[in-house]
């Protein structure tokens, strides 16, 4: 029995079917929902499979004096447990510079640092025989947070300034001045699936990796450098990952290596799974910001200087502390011209779980910098903040050069602001809420508009390279093959979208297959929202190499020019005549023509000058904007969204569908970073809320019903794969609209006097505490 | 007595002996027999990727119930049917309604969690004919997924009942499950554990006299934690979720009777009726699987400074009936913490049932706060009830958790209050009062000046709520009939 289906998918005769812009689901779809779909963990364990646990410390910042094990090894099951004296090769898994062990020797510098490892029978008895260990430590002085940092001066990376014009004049001369700060908090990945790797030996020592990976080629060369042999003796597959969003860029190495390490000493697979506690405390996390700035204005509301320090904790090493916070840097600007700006940003060392990539790279913090300076400047002259975020906008052929000089084009900002305003009634609403805010004394209800742009390109250049490898056998089934992983985002859909349109063949046959690091060697990590953007085109790349060889070869057999031949609904049309695709492929192969070859693609036009910031970091950016309404109680703090509006640039979506759940999927995690999900420590750095009891990430009825997308699709105007705008990251920002209308409810308490101080995530207590806090400033004012 | 477990894994009857009792069901269906399709997430019950689905025998009925089955032990499957997501699909590859349904409208994104969705969806399906989007984000309040950002999920949750029902043949589960029914005490050893599951009063009773040192299984919301994060070893457990006396409610004109091992799930309805604001209250304690599992005994006897059923029971002056061998004894709930998870408990004493009286001239008033209003433990929990005549207060109860080690009394706040008018003036002097009554801790869920300032807060919410009605209060309500 075939069920009708409720799909906006259809196929349209004398078209192939999942060609691109079709909104078709997501390609395991139908393995997701039966449970088919495998995940590391769930291939099936091989005789004598071990299983792996780590032992960590629990002192955030001291000498290891004494550490036995016997108590480990006496543990039922346990086959093997390494230290760091057993590691052959280096003992750094650092994916930049500077030095992130394996395994701590000496010196401990967070709680929860692995130490050593232990294979055993059972998940269960590695669990136990982890926590056995007898450890001494010597206690040195932490540095726990970015406050104590800043005080010492303590950091992973040199400070870094970007500067045009001059902020320091610009700002003493302007009409109005205003100065602060705001804590922007964390935020945990939350992948559902945890962190894992399961390491197969192979002869001559070699090992195969099944890791939960962003980055396998990463993962590759960093188990080569730790076991002390070439990167062609460790191969590393991904089929899929259960969630990604940037903690399994640099994050998923440190499990592959100790997985590597174990496989190597017992010669047995060895499994390594995290629990979700363990996880959370092993891991880092998105970056959190201590932002300051000071800004001067003209009585409109126009920016004429400002200067932000931007001040984040980074952890014990560099990880990716260097990017990201270069891109926090970038974004300062978020979609507002600066024409005379300063911005300093310090790379703390804390004590604490390096922190990394998370979804936006440092974007958010860095936009959540300017949209509070907007916001206040509005604030102060009692103006709509939209009116202010307007009058500031990028113009087009005017005031249109970010603070590093790149050009500003082709962004629909004030485009998608103002049809936004319109679809979403925000003038008709902003007045309603005003009138519910009087008649409520109790809840009051708030609305905001803010902007997204945000630069598509890896910042280090060298990066922006993508790779594939096709295959197209002869009964005319294809074998797809590239560099992107798969996370959920669904890269793997959409570039065999564009394999299969390029053929001219139905999508069914486009066999999608793992990422391996012996197909497509020495890839970029999937990050920074260009995966399809790269692999795409280099997918694009490698099955054009093969048609043009198969019209070469049809012009020839069927004596007629390559011109006339032509690929069509699943047909090759060569002069008069028209064969299937499967037909011209077993003749090629017949007349031996080469049906196999790789693709490759790099990003152009882009180029940065990190010393004197200047330059074209980006190849173009992507844009939207929401409308977030909300409602807070102000007895006890409790908010809710009511309503969202979206409008986001996606180009020329190649799925529609998969660019939507980006865009609604992006918004919801940046409302859980910017509401409910609160990272704590404790004064000894320990973090409390390491499960998902403690640590709360957005839950279906967070998400409003009333919850509009549309898709603004303008043809990208780069050469991009087929017009189309990269979506990973830049919708989650479009969530700042939910944080700027939960401060306009507050302001509202005070009927506007006076701009409410509100930090990063908003939950009900720093909500109850800002009205509170205003009310008391109201009070001193009379 | 028997010594196997015997449960219907799909239509397949499964009998085990020789099985650790405190085994997960999740492990049991990745680690034994193959069916990775249940994932974990969490090992606690709050992410629910490895959610399945229950079917057991209530009556000559068939009753289905979303579980976790990272924390639920295997030999509580005993007399049920087990359903995952392996069973979803037609044995022809049809997928099914529900499973069609999240494809076609993009309900999964990496996948990890959709086997648990899909299991959610998949009960809801037997048990409602339409879902509302109020009920589905209860229905869902247990599935975290961090892909999709929900809507599509419950688009598809709504819009499933549009897909033909298949017609797959199943085998008659409810005389599978007659057929596999226990009347006698199940009882495992394995190694040194030792595992029983009485089915009358008299038999548990007398097992735990004679075992006083073993852990009381109920709902295993807790319990399973042991396992999963601590992994300590039980040696003895008495599960209670087969004593037919401790699962009953009996309902007569002044009380209502719940036995210790009814769930919140089975609680709510009657509780609902009689008390609204603690239904509500229920409706948002851990999630659908989790109230499915957890009962109001098992919330008490743990004795949680956050156990959210406690506020509200103390503030209806409820009692427990309490249980050693056989002999009984009536103690006000006030009565019976004696501080952090520490009770009055004897040694193989336990709580038979809760009663709760039903007050016709009272006003009860529930407040949760937390950092997310679903599946969240409370930063604060207040109860209030209160018999007014005319504006005078003749009797009040204010009743506070997480404020103090255990849920307890606010006395003076109480004090300030009975006897007197019930005016603003009154109630901020009373709320003032709590600052003698608590000093509450500081930790990751609240700062102890927030829990300070919300606990009079919601007292005076409490108070706005009596002698203002029309004044809109509840978030939560105004939030689901906001029309933007």
């Amino acid at each position: 029995m075939q069920q009708p289906s409720l799909a906006e998918s259809t196929v349209s005769p004398g078209r192939i079917r999942g060609g691109v812009h079709d909104a078709l689901p997501q390609d395991s779809a139908h393995k997701h929902v039966s449970g088919e779909a495998v995940y590391v963990d769930d291939i099936p364990a091989a005789e004598g499979q071990l299983y792996a646990a780590i032992g960590v410390s629990d002192n955030p910042h001291a000498r290891l004096t004494r550490l036995d094990l016997q108590p480990v090894e006496d543990m039922d099951g346990v086959v093997a447990v390494l230290t760091a004296n057993d590691i052959p090769g280096v003992n750094n898994i650092t994916p930049t510079v500077g030095s992130e062990p394996v395994f701590a020797r000496e010196l401990v510098e967070y709680a929860g640092q692995p130490i050593f490892a232990v294979a055993a029978k059972s998940v269960e008895q590695a669990r136990r025989a982890a926590r056995k260990a007898i450890t001494h430590y010597d206690d040195l002085d932490p540095i726990i947070t970015v406050d104590q940092a800043l005080e010492k001066q303590c950091y992973v990376l040199p400070s870094h300034t970007m500067k045009r014009g001059d902020s320091k004049t610009a700002i003493a001369s302007a009409p109005h001045k205003i100065s602060g700060n705001l804590r922007i908090g964390g935020q945990d990945h939350f992948y559902l699936e945890g962190q894992v790797a399961l390491a197969i030996p192979q002869e001559d020592g070699d090992v195969l990796i099944h890791s939960s990976t962003q980055h396998p080629s990463e993962v590759q060369h960093t188990v080569a450098k730790v076991l002390n042999c070439p990167n062609n003796a460790v191969t590393v597959e991904v089929r899929r990952m259960g969630g990604g969003f940037g903690g399994k860029e640099t994050q998923a190495t440190l499990f592959a290596c100790i997985a590597a390490l174990l496989a190597r000493e017992t010669r047995m697979p060895v499994n390594l799974c995290m629990d979700r506690d363990d996880d959370m405390i092993v891991t880092g996390k998105r970056h959190d910001f201590l932002t300051e700035y000071e800004v001067g204005f003209d009585d409109d509301g126009r920016i004429l200087g400002v200067d932000f320090s931007l001040a984040s904790r980074c952890g014990i090493s560099a990880d990716l502390s260097g990017p990201v916070n270069d891109r926090a840097m970038f974004h300062s600007d978020n979609a507002y011209y600066l024409e005379n700006v300063t911005i300093n940003s310090h790379r703390c060392k804390t004590n604490t779980v390096s922190n990394t990539a998370f979804r936006g790279f440092g974007g958010p913090q860095g936009m959540m910098g300017i949209e509070t300076v907007v916001d206040e400047i509005a604030r102060h002259l009692n103006k709509d903040p939209l009116d202010v975020r307007k009058l500031n906008l990028y113009g087009v052929d005017e005031r249109d050069v970010t603070p590093y000089e790149m050009k500003v084009e082709d962004t629909n900002l004030s485009t998608i602001i103002r049809d936004l305003e319109q679809t979403s009634s925000y003038r008709e609403r902003r007045k309603a809420v005003a009138e519910f805010n009087a008649n409520s004394p109790l809840l009051k209800r708030g609305l905001a508009l803010t902007p997204v742009k945000f630069g598509i390109s890896f910042t280090l250049t060298h990066l922006n390279q993508g790779g594939a490898l096709i295959h197209v056998y002869t009964d005319g089934s294809v074998h797809l093959n590239h560099g992107g992983t798969e996370m959920g985002q669904g890269v793997m859909t959409k570039v065999a979208q564009i394999v299969a349109e390029e053929f001219q063949i139905d999508i069914d046959h486009v066999k999608i297959t793992s990422t391996n690091t012996g197909k497509v060697p020495n890839t970029s990590a999937t990050a920074a929202s260009a995966s399809t953007d790269l692999n795409g085109k280099a997918a694009e790349n490698a099955a054009r190499t093969i048609k043009n060889r198969l019209i070469d070869f049809a012009a020839q057999h069927f004596e007629t020019s390559p011109g006339e031949v032509s690929f069509r609904n699943n047909e090759v049309v060569v002069g008069k005549q028209t064969l299937p695709f499967a037909k011209l492929v077993k003749l090629a192969h017949q007349a031996r023509i080469s049906l196999s070859s790789t693709g490759f693609y790099s990003t152009p036009k882009i180029h940065y000058d990190r010393e004197a910031t200047r330059g074209r970091p980006f190849y173009y950016f992507a844009c939207g904007a929401a409308v977030s309404e909300v409602v807070i109680d102000t007895l006890t703090g409790e908010h809710k969204l009511l309503r969202v509006d979206i409008l986001h640039d996606v180009g020329k979506s190649i799925n529609p569908a998969i660019d939507r759940g980006q865009i609604e999927g992006g918004f919801v995690q940046g409302m859980g970073w910017l509401t409910t999900e609160e990272l704590c420590w404790d004064e000894s750095g320990h973090l409390t809320t390491h499960a998902p009891s403690t640590y709360k990430i957005p839950v279906c009825s967070d998400v409003p019903e009333d919850f509009r997308v549309s898709l603004l699709e303008a043809a990208n105007k780069e050469d991009v794969i087929y017009r189309s705008k990269a979506v990973g990251e830049p919708p989650l920002m479009l969530s700042l609209s939910v944080f700027f209308a939960l401060k306009d409810a507050i302001a509202s308490t005070n009927g506007h006097e006076r701009s409410p101080r509100l930090d990063v995530p908003a939950t009900p207590e720093r909500v109850l505490m800002s009205i509170q806090e205003l009310s008391h400033r109201h009070s001193d004012k009379i | 007595m028997t010594t196997q477990i015997r449960f219907l894994l799909g239509d397949k009857l499964m009998v085990l002996k020789d099985v650790d009792p405190s085994m997960t069901v999740l492990n049991f269906l990745r680690c034994v027999v193959g069916r990775p399709g249940s994932k974990e997430g969490c090992a606690e019950g709050d992410c629910g990727a490895c959610t399945v689905m229950l079917c057991e025998l209530r009556g000559d009925d068939l009753q289905y119930r979303a579980v976790n089955s990272c924390i639920l032990f295997l030999p509580v499957l005993d007399g049920k049917q087990l359903v995952t997501v392996e069973d979803v699909k037609s044995e022809n590859g049809t997928l099914h309604p529900v499973q069609q349904a999240m494809v076609d409208l993009h309900g999964s994104q990496c996948g990890f969690c959709t086997p648990g969705f899909v299991m959610s969806l998949y009960t809801a399906y037997q048990t409602e004919r339409s879902l509302t989007r109020n009920q589905v984000d209860d229905v869902l309040a247990g599935n975290l997924c961090r892909c999709t950002g929900y809507s599509p999920i419950a688009t598809a949750a709504m819009r499933m009942y549009e897909y033909k029902e298949p017609s797959v043949k199943r085998n008659n589960v409810l005389e599978q499950l007659q057929d596999i029914r226990r009347n006698e005490v199940l009882e495992l050893n394995w190694a040194d554990r030792k595992y029983y599951a009485p089915a009358s009063l008299t038999e548990f009773a007398t097992l735990y006299a004679q075992y006083p040192n073993a852990h009381i299984l109920a709902g295993g919301t807790d319990v399973g934690l042991w396992i999963t994060k601590q992994h300590r070893d039980l040696d003895t457990i008495i599960y209670t979720g087969g004593v037919q006396e401790l699962l009953a409610i009996d309902e007569t004109s002044d009380q209502l009777v719940i036995g210790s091992a009814v769930t919140f799930s089975d609680a709510h309805p009657p509780i609902s009726r009689l008390y609204p604001d603690f239904g509500e209250l229920i409706r948002r304690f851990g999630s659908v699987p989790i109230r499915n599992s957890a009962t109001i005994g098992g919330n008490i006897a743990n004795a949680s400074p956050i156990g959210d059923a406690i506020p509200p029971l103390m503030a209806l002056g409820a009692t427990l009936l309490l249980n050693r061998d056989g002999e009984t004894r009536e103690v006000l709930l006030d009565d019976f913490f004696v501080g952090y998870h520490a009770t009055i408990l004897e040694p193989g004493e336990f709580i038979q049932s809760i009663v709760i009286p039903i007050l016709h001239k009272h006003r009860l008033g529930v407040y949760k706060i937390s950092k997310r209003f679903d599946q969240d433990i409370s930063a604060v929990c207040a109860a209030v009830s209160i018999d007014l005549e005319g504006d005078n207060v003749r009797d009040v109860k204010v009743c506070y958790g997480g404020m103090a080690e255990v849920p307890k009394h606010a006395t003076e706040c109480e004090q300030a209050l009975r006897g007197k008018r019930w005016t603003r003036e009154t109630v901020d002097l009373a709320a003032r009062a709590l600052q003698r009554d608590f000093a509450p801790i500081s930790d990751m869920r609240a700062s102890s000046e927030y829990r300070m300032l919300v606990a009079k807060n919601l007292l005076v919410k409490f108070f706005i709520e009596t002698s203002a009605p029309k004044t809109t209060t509840r978030i939560l309500e105004y939030a689901a009939t906001f029309a933007g």
